[in-house]
């Protein structure tokens, strides 16, 4: 296990897939300032309705945030659990962290709906597209991070994630608070910035 | 470096209480990022107040969640570098569209 361990390490100390993934993390970075972008600079140029303050749901998605970011309380406890080896408390954080991140998208589900009905799709107005192609790039990467949290979850009920998987797990919850922070702003810029 | 390897030698991670403040901290940000939306007494301010706070949560969950704070500082420059190209990036392309109206 040390000689798998050490053979992951770079010439700078670091685990090389850690650092990979902060590169990656660093890529997503650019990849949603350009969806954000695209979206403040076609915010108000919509010609035709409804526009945001018509349709967006306050309340509702303040609900949608707090779930994501209890969800990613509850990943880094799973955390700590897996890092001092209690696979019990594991198995519990990680399945509330994927069930939070199911109802966000459920949550989102239901508002893609409710717009649609309301007349708001991709090729209504630049408002739509421009929503749509953000929030639903987002809701795409919960997605894959919920996938990811139920596999680590399968696996520690089948007692295979233990200490010696901390790292596996760390990485995981990179990605799953990068998909929060992405949310932060998205809140801000898209929902509350009208 | 002064960085230490990952795995049994990574630097110490926040204990399950720090982590619990981080998240109070953040759902009393989020509520008032809420509330100054609905007060029409902060309209005058409402996008630097809501940028400010949503700056703030980002960086807590950034810090202590994500373990920058702890962490080694090359993962700050592999996150933080293309953050920053990013946030230029944004407020160039703003600029280059007009999303920004000068006024003299």
């Amino acid at each position: 296990m040390a000689h798998a361990a050490a053979a992951h390490h770079t010439s700078l100390g670091l685990d090389s897939r850690k650092m990979a993934f902060w590169a990656f993390i660093g890529s997503e970075c650019l990849l949603f300032a350009s969806l954000i972008s695209t979206y403040l600079i076609y915010k108000g140029r919509s010609l035709v309705g409804p526009y945001p303050h018509d349709i967006l749901n306050i309340p509702f998605t303040s609900i949608s945030t707090f779930d994501l970011l209890m969800s990613s309380l509850m990943m880094v406890l799973a955390l700590a659990a897996v890092q001092r080896g209690d696979l019990k408390w594991a198995k519990v954080w990680l399945f509330l962290t994927a069930l939070l991140g199911i109802f966000f998208l459920a949550g989102q589900v239901y508002e893609f709906t409710s717009f649609v009905h309301e007349g708001l799709t991709l090729q209504r107005n630049l408002f739509g597209a421009s929503f749509f192609v953000l929030t639903g790039t987002h809701g795409a990467h919960v997605t894959v991070g919920v996938i990811w949290i139920l596999t680590l979850w399968s696996r520690a009920l089948r007692g295979k994630l233990g200490k010696a998987n901390a790292l596996t797990v760390e990485i995981c919850g990179l990605y799953w608070h990068f998909v929060d922070v992405v949310w932060i702003v998205i809140f801000t810029v898209v929902y509350l910035i009208q | 470096m002064r960085e230490s390897p990952a795995g049994e030698h990574a630097p110490p991670h926040p204990t399950a209480g720090v982590y619990l403040r981080v998240a109070a901290v953040l759902v009393i940000l989020t509520v008032i990022e809420v509330g100054v939306f609905y007060v029409p007494a902060f309209h005058p301010v409402l996008v630097p107040t809501l940028l400010i706070l949503s700056a703030l949560k980002f960086t807590l969950v950034v810090m202590f969640y994500m373990h920058l704070k702890m962490d080694s500082r090359f993962f700050t420059f592999l996150f933080g570098g293309p953050l920053l190209l990013a946030l230029v990036m944004t407020v160039g392309l703003m600029f280059l569209f007009g999303a920004f109206v000068l006024k003299r």
